[in-house]
């Protein structure tokens, strides 16, 4: 969700003004992705393993009718119901009807990226219905009426003594007490609560499997679990992509999810659902929001394979130090940088320019999605469908046709180099990006090629 | 061996020492080596720009430049990397593509083509390695942190032969810099902040000098260097490789 309508550099230069933050959390980040290299190390077949993640998905989104509604069949004959939603609204309606005819009114919800991509928090309160998010990153963000800044770590940008001045003024904890499990502890009591009362419990979906009809949940938490186990009616969101072909499969994928998002053998629950305990009501729903126009861009598609580690995230360097709210959608980093613009080309426009193209995302992606070349060319296609901006354009415009031009590209060189070495101040100002914290090269007398003629070719 | 040299548009126009030290040590190594004198850019800022449908024109100059050539060498691995990537010319496609593959960054060339064994350069001082991403990650001049294959550095190899140098490396031996092209100056924050953390994790080792195979980093390292005042100074890899100091 956006919580500001500032471009990513922009809301970026914000939120590094506080340097010893951004400093914290670039530590932090990078404290994960250390973690994640110590536990892939571990592993002689770690490059294996990421190619097989990698060819299951591609094969599953090359049969991506079959397998779901293989899915469907086998979810049915297990007694869920399995709903389609081709948008947000379409996802936010079939929950709210279920709420409606159950006259609900407790409602907790676990982890799922999909239900922020789709506004349902904001629907639902917009009804006068309120969830409670039972992650405890995701209650922190959501006590502060703030989006998890990160998939996996929603409250990574909020440090110990945010948590206790949120908790203080939520939950009533003692001022200035920032003991992690003393608030840990309160929030713990706090959740309970909300478990028992709860009627309805929403959960993501991190695997659905074709053969079986059912899905798994990962959580360090449990609480998904909690929720689940305790409500009488259980909906599952999940986007198309999460589909993979077989039970087997899920060995390779949760070795892979775990160690590439925290480093961890394992997540500490992953749950596997089958079918509605007795008495009990189970629901599926099922995405598109623009993932089957993802599917049909060749050079995109790719990015359907995710399955929402993170790693990129805490690899990236521009978002280690930009914050997730910089990004302005509900999922942000790399992946969220070509995942965006699909859903929204013009509101998201900035998001494939916010990367150097170093490439570290995609060496550390799991399943091998091509992610900075994706950023490449969703810089290509934005420019095309003339999403840029124009002074960029014309800048580059010229750029270009001074380029093409071997005697205009030499003069301009030496007339700019004359203007850098007698008019240092022209460029050495408040408008040029470049000089605000860094010096100009020093403008040389001659170029190599004037070199070159005088003492290379007689 | 007929080599073209490719000295990229902003290292002829601010970094011309960098040009001579490249044409010095190819021909030190035997190489027979050309300038072509109407080169100017690969095409690179315009493409990573997303204009990369305007960089046509600056496709067919290069290859006007460099075709017939054994070998196109340039001092600096982004350049490189978009010419293997990206260079095309629809009246001249065979000619690319001869070029797509055989242009090489510089010490990818010193190392696997010309197979450098020694040099006679000597360079005493503490120098810190800066692994520019696009030579590293995409041309795989070495290994890279978050892949688990084996340890290797084309340019280390070579730093390891000069004379006096002790060579060190950041703990992260191979973060972005946060130049990235127009980058550094669309995202002016981020960029300098990324590239004060490069800095100080080369401080933190005492260097005196932060080299690298790119000229842009290097460019963009020495502008914030030399803003805080440090004593710190950027020079490119093949500066030292020619050196006998
Ligand atoms: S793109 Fe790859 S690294 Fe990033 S979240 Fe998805 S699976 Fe993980």
């Amino acid at each position: 969700m956006s919580t500001s309508k500032l471009s990513h550099a922009e809301a970026a230069e914000q939120f590094i003004k506080d340097e010893p933050r951004t400093d914290w959390h670039d530590e932090t980040l990078w404290f994960v992705r250390q973690k994640r290299d110590k536990a892939a190390h571990g592993l002689p077949e770690w490059e294996k393993l990421r190619e097989w993640a990698s060819q299951i998905k591609d094969h599953t989104l090359s049969n991506l009718d079959n397998y779901l509604l293989e899915f469907e069949r086998n979810a049915n004959a297990n007694g869920i119901t399995v709903h389609w939603a081709t948008d947000g609204a379409d996802h936010n309606r079939i929950i709210f009807d279920i709420i409606q005819q159950n006259n609900i009114q407790k409602i907790v919800k676990s982890k799922s990226m999909l239900t922020e991509e789709c506004g349902l928090n904001e629907f639902l309160h917009a009804k006068g219905i309120e969830t409670v998010d039972t992650d405890l990153g995701e209650r922190i963000v959501q006590f502060r009426n703030e989006a998890p800044s990160h998939i996996v770590l929603p409250a990574i940008h909020l440090k110990k003594q945010d948590v206790s001045d949120t908790f203080h003024e939520h939950l009533h904890t003692e001022k200035g007490n920032n003991d992690p499990q003393y608030l840990t502890e309160a929030a713990r009591q706090h959740l309970r609560e909300k478990f028992i009362e709860s009627e309805l419990a929403i959960t993501g979906v991190n695997f659905a499997v074709a053969e079986t009809g059912g899905f798994v949940v990962c959580t360090n938490e449990g609480n998904a679990d909690m929720g689940a186990h305790a409500a009488k009616i259980h909906i599952a969101c999940m986007g198309f992509e999460k589909m993979i072909p077989k039970a087997e499969h899920l060995s390779v994928f949760l070795r892979l999810l775990a160690r590439s998002a925290t480093g961890q053998p394992i997540t500490t629950y992953s749950s596997h659902f089958h079918k509605p305990r007795e008495g009990q009501e189970m629901h599926i729903i099922i995405v598109d929001n623009g993932r089957s126009r993802q599917l049909g861009r060749a050079d995109f598609r790719n990015s359907l394979k995710c399955i929402r580690c993170a790693a990129c995230f805490n690899t990236c360097p521009v978002y280690r130090r930009s914050g997730g709210h910089s990004y302005h959608t509900a999922v942000a980093g790399p992946i969220g940088s070509i995942l965006n613009p699909n859903i929204d080309m013009r509101a998201n426009a900035d998001l494939p320019f916010a990367s150097t193209l170093c490439g570290s995302c995609s060496n550390v992606c799991p399943v091998k999605i091509d992610i900075h070349d994706q950023l490449w060319k969703w810089r290509q296609v934005l420019v095309a469908e003339g999403y840029v901006d124009t002074t960029k354009k014309i800048g580059l415009q010229g750029m270009a046709f001074v380029l093409a031009r071997p005697g205009l590209y030499r003069f301009a060189g030496k007339a700019g180099r004359a203007v850098m070495r007698m008019f240092p101040w022209l460029l050495n100002n408040k408008l040029n990006p470049w000089y605000k914290q860094r010096e100009m090269p020093a403008p040389p007398k001659e170029s190599f090629r004037d070199w070159y003629i005088k003492n290379k070719q007689q | 061996m007929k080599v073209g040299l490719f000295i990229p548009c902003y290292i002829d126009q601010f970094y011309p020492q960098v040009g001579i030290a490249t044409l010095q040590l190819l021909e030190k190594f035997g190489c027979n080596v050309s300038f072509p004198l109407n080169q100017t850019c690969c095409g690179q800022p315009m493409a990573n720009s997303g204009f990369a449908a305007l960089s046509k024109n600056c496709d067919k100059n290069f290859v006007a430049n460099f075709r017939g050539f054994d070998y196109i060498v340039g001092p600096s691995g982004s350049c490189v990397l978009h010419l293997k990537e990206h260079l095309h010319d629809e009246q001249h496609p065979g000619e690319a593509e001869h070029i797509r593959k055989h242009v090489y960054e510089l010490t990818e060339f010193l190392v696997d083509i010309l197979k450098i064994e020694k040099l006679e350069a000597s360079f005493p001082h503490k120098v810190g390695l800066h692994n520019s991403c696009h030579g590293q990650r995409g041309l795989h001049l070495s290994s890279m942190s978050e892949r688990m294959l084996p340890a290797f550095s084309k340019p280390q190899q070579l730093l390891s032969m000069v004379k006096g140098l002790e060579l060190t490396l950041p703990v992260r031996s191979d973060e972005c810099c946060g130049f990235g092209g127009t980058f550094c100056v669309f995202e002016e924050a981020v960029s300098v902040k990324m590239g004060k953390d490069r800095i100080a994790d080369h401080a933190t080792n005492n260097v005196e000098y932060i080299t690298g195979g790119d000229v842009s980093c290097l460019m963009h390292l020495e502008g914030i260097l030399k803003r805080n005042g440090s004593k710190v100074k950027t020079v490119h890899i093949a500066e030292i490789l020619n050196s006998n100091a």
